[in-house]
């Protein structure tokens, strides 16, 4: 798409909607199925619906600087109330839609935001809820009048009595004004972060910010008119909103809307999107359906799918990557296209896939490695809020599953002595609302931020490698570098274990505990008849033991491939009795290991590790559903892994 | 007998109109046994009207009633101020009443969307030969009933399941599309038999918040049957209290729950005292 000269003028959304509608006037811009049926808008009726939203915003009385708290589920009427915002001078807010009543309460005050625009019922219901405690917002406009007809009007009204309002306003021309005078550096948008370590940050990018970082990443994948996205994740998500506002209008392509979140799947297949971004979770979801369902299959299909998944593994990912494969291979790969590829990605709605990434979490290599092998364009990058998403990402070509990729267009990078990650960019948020002294933490006077993320730049592809959190990493006793993390997320790979606690900070050694899926290894023994009755037992099975055993030893041997981490090989490991448990205080509700809990209250356990007795006897307080406590007594068997000497070690 | 009332508007805001339903000394005999013993009670325009009892006190056969699949040997039922003489099923549907039933009643190997589809019958005038060659009236009926369908599907949130087969469904979300297809019949009264029978407590609080959009966005008149008084209390305007084929109690939950004979019936007296 060839973009005309005036672009490097475009300094607001609203200017850039306004181009679309002129340019892309009668090209799709937004679906969303309703009623099951698809129902579009062009870029022309977005531009004109959003208008009449911002005229009634401008009629309820939203000025310039004003916050407006946006709350709901993916929907078009939602993404255009955000333009509507920035076209009266206001900034959008958008918050997590499920979060809890009180975190609504924190950002609404935090924020100040006048106004909220909310989906349903229970977003309005939430408002209400916080407003008890805060004074704002003044004024609730909402989408779906659902249930709603009783509740006092006075301060509230559905959005097709805004634009009715803003239609019959006749101030046109001094919408036009505000709109013309935005500029470069006033805020686009206003997003929390999720707030792992204390309150959530109220991050603020401006219109430079986010359409620098659009216009880079749309030519850095080559994204044009033509793509199809998929709206999906929490709009509240700086990636949802790069991708489905600042990537979407700079290029003018179309966003889809599911009916619902229980929709999704079917959605996805129907739409098809060219361009598509899910976190790890996703993918290992679509996997584990599909080789369920092929475990059922019949004899004939599962044979043919085995064979041509083989074939798959071993061509696919270099066909993607345009290295050179032998014309038999390309051959076979051709008739697995058809038989197996092809019909797999139309179910799981990746037929017409030309790029998509993973980012959040570490993704195992073998579910990366099913994604490419079929022919899907899966790519990593590494990114956060601060940074208006992008830092790495990987180019075409150059896709590895264990690092996330080269600095993106405009990011410098610099690693500290530490291993910390720095980057500066044209991305780089401009501050924390009203918290000078994090922004002054995070980000120093000449535009580094700290990621907070320790890493390295492999020297081979020069790609960046992330370890862990950089708080959490180490050094032994012998000076080696300790990543608990790295290993941990190897081990978790493993669909037989659910969870790893790696210790190591200061010892000789490092030590493991491990927690069986209670799902996946429930599985197995029923397959193989073995008995069980309790979780505790299944975890302290000999032949259980066993297969951990290979797994540890397995990670033990890929973390030795890696000489700067070949120190955090695990020398011994226990399973543990129980599951970690939120309940228990031993994870976060997001299911993150508190690893500092877990260390102080199986104290016993990590001595035990340590000292090299092979049982130990333990009593666990535990906490039931219902909030009672009791104890749970147990012996486990502590095993030694094989350890692959490393270099330092063979010469001592 | 009392035959008109004034309107009123309740509490929550919805309006409360005169007497929809009228049942007149109700009497039921199968054979020997009086499933129905001399009931009279009426339910009002715009009401959740709950009909309780314990086990066997004639609620169900009460229900067929009112629905006009029995028909009393005894009284009277008058429907919007008429008389209504004994009917076929498909009258009664043409009257404005829809029903779900106790033990589900779907068809378990077609699809939610057609299941549901089926609740529009009354509304599809074309005849069986422009059906089969889907020539005019039909293709038109068949899209507006759809939409209709469709819109009720948003309405109970039941998208995520539109083309699955019925069978699959677990029990739950089967109560769910039965309700979606007796509203597809847009009833003007809609019986409910144990709507929340057999349900986990979060697909009560839910099937409960159906049932109160279901009467607030349509302005449906329920009468209900349900054992979960919890339920019953919360949802319903008034309540008749049915045992042993007698009506024993009709009134606000408030006056139901202090009413010293449905105490009785519920929580059992002593043998001493028992008539």
């Amino acid at each position: 798409m060839s973009l005309n000269s005036k672009d490097d003028d475009l300094r607001s959304i609203p200017q850039i909607l306004a181009r679309n509608a002129r340019v892309h006037g009668d090209k799709p811009a937004y679906r969303e199925k309703e009623f099951g049926i698809w129902q579009s808008w062009t870029w022309a009726q977005a531009a004109e619906e959003i208008e009449a939203m911002a005229l009634g915003l401008l009629e309820l009385g939203v000025t310039s600087g004003d916050h407006v708290a946006i709350l709901g589920r993916n929907r078009p009427a939602l993404y255009w109330s955000m333009v509507a915002v920035q076209m009266c001078g206001g900034v959008p807010v958008p918050m997590y839609q499920d979060a809890a009543a009180e975190e609504i309460a924190y950002a609404l005050d935090h924020s100040g935001a006048r106004f909220a625009i909310v989906g349903d019922q229970e977003q309005v219901d939430k408002i209400a809820e916080a407003k008890e405690s805060a004074s704002n917002p003044e004024y609730v406009i909402y989408l779906d009048g659902r249930g709603l007809r009783k509740y006092d009007h006075s301060a509230m009204c559905s959005v097709a009595d805004l634009t009715t309002k803003g239609r019959a306003s006749g101030r046109r021309a001094e919408l036009q004004a505000i709109i013309d005078g935005l500029t470069y550096d006033d805020t686009c948008i206003m997003l929390y972060t999720s707030g792992t370590t204390g309150r959530p940050k109220g991050v603020v990018l401006s219109n430079r910010n986010v359409i620098e970082t659009a216009k880079n990443s749309c030519e850095f994948d080559h994204l044009s008119a033509g793509e199809e996205i998929l709206a999906y994740l929490p709009m509240a998500w700086v990636g949802d909103f790069i991708f489905s506002i600042g990537q979407a209008m700079w290029t003018g392509f179309c966003v889809n809307c599911p009916e619902s979140k229980e929709t999704m799947m079917t959605d996805l297949r129907e739409i098809g999107p060219t361009y598509f971004f899910a976190p790890p979770a996703v993918f290992e979801g679509q996997l584990t359906d599909v080789m369920i369902r092929m475990e059922d299959a019949g004899k004939f299909k599962k044979w043919l799918f085995d064979h041509f998944m083989d074939v798959a593994r071993k061509v696919g990912p270099d066909l993607l990557d345009g290295n050179s494969v032998s014309f038999g291979d390309r051959v076979r790969y051709f008739l697995g296209n058809l038989f197996v590829y092809g019909p797999l990605k139309n179910t799981l709605g990746y037929s017409r896939f030309r790029v998509g990434y993973t980012a959040g979490e570490a993704i195992g290599p073998e579910i990366f490695d099913f994604y490419r092998s079929l022919g899907i364009n899966l790519k990593q990058l590494y990114g956060q809020t601060e940074a208006t998403v992008f830092i790495t990402q990987q180019p075409d070509g150059a896709v590895r599953s264990d690092s996330v990729g080269v600095p993106s267009p405009g990011v410098e990078l610099k690693i500290a002595d530490n291993g910390e990650v720095f980057y500066r960019s044209p991305g780089v948020f401009v501050e924390y609302y009203k918290n000078p002294e994090s922004t002054a933490s995070t980000k120093d006077t000449e535009g580094w931020v700290a990621t907070g993320d320790a890493g390295f730049l492999d020297e081979t592809t020069g790609q960046l490698r992330i370890i862990d959190r950089a708080k959490d990493v180490g050094k032994m006793a012998d000076g080696n570098l300790f990543a608990p993390k790295y290993v941990e997320n190897k081990l978790k790979f493993y669909p037989n274990i659910l969870e790893a606690v790696v210790f190591g900070a200061g010892k000789e050694r490092c030590t493991a505990f491990i927690n069986i899926d209670l799902t996946a290894v429930g599985n197995w023994a029923e397959r193989n008849n073995i008995a069980y009755s309790s979780y505790q037992e299944l975890s302290q099975l000999p032949a259980v033991l066993d297969t951990i055993q290979s797994h540890v030893n397995a990670v033990n041997k890929s973390v030795a491939e890696d000489p700067m981490l070949a120190g955090c090989q695990i020398h011994r490991f226990l399973v543990l009795h129980k599951e970690l448990d939120a309940d228990d205080g031993e994870m976060t509700r997001t299911r993150k290991v508190r690893r500092a809990v877990v260390a102080e209250k199986f104290k016993d356990l990590v001595v035990a590790l340590d000292d090299g007795s092979s049982t130990i006897y333990t009593e666990t307080e535990v906490t039931y559903e219902d909030g009672r406590k009791g104890k749970i007594k147990a012996t486990l068997d502590i095993r030694d892994a094989k350890v692959v000497p490393t270099q330092k070690m063979a010469a001592e | 007998m009392k035959t008109s009332y004034e309107p009123y508007v309740t509490a929550d805001g919805r309006k409360i109109g005169d007497a929809m339903m009228d049942m007149r000394n109700i009497t039921l005999r199968f054979g020997g046994v009086e499933a129905i013993k001399d009931i009279s009670f009426d339910i009002r325009e715009g009401e959740i009207r709950a009909i309780i009892g314990p086990n066997g006190a004639g609620k169900s056969s009460m229900l067929n009633v009112i629905s006009g699949f029995y028909n009393p040997q005894v009284g009277e039922v008058w429907f919007k101020g008429e008389r209504r003489p004994p009917m076929k099923p498909y009258q009664v549907s043409r009257l404005g009443i829809a029903r779900t039933f106790q033990n589900i009643a779907l068809f378990e190997g077609m699809s939610v969307l057609d299941n549901i589809m089926t609740g529009r019958l009354r509304h599809m005038k074309a005849g069986l030969l422009k059906q089969a060659v889907w020539f005019g009236q039909a293709e038109k009926e068949e899209t507006e009933n759809r939409e209709a369908v469709e819109r009720i599907i948003d309405f109970l949130e039941i998208q995520a399941i539109r083309k699955t087969p019925v069978g699959r469904l677990p029990y739950g979300l089967k109560k769910r599309v039965e309700l979606a297809r007796a509203l597809a019949a847009e009833p003007k009264l809609l019986l409910l038999d144990e709507p929340m029978a057999g349900m986990n407590v979060e697909e009560k609080e839910d099937m409960s918040r159906f049932i109160l959009d279901v009467n607030d966005e349509f302005g449906t008149t329920i009468a209900l049957i349900e054992h979960d008084m919890g339920v019953v209390m919360d949802l319903s305007d008034r309540v008749v209290v049915m045992d042993y084929g007698r009506k024993i109690g009709d009134g606000t939950p408030d006056e139901v729950r202090n009413n010293q004979d449905v105490i009785d019936a519920y929580l059992g007296v002593p043998h001493g005292e028992m008539e």
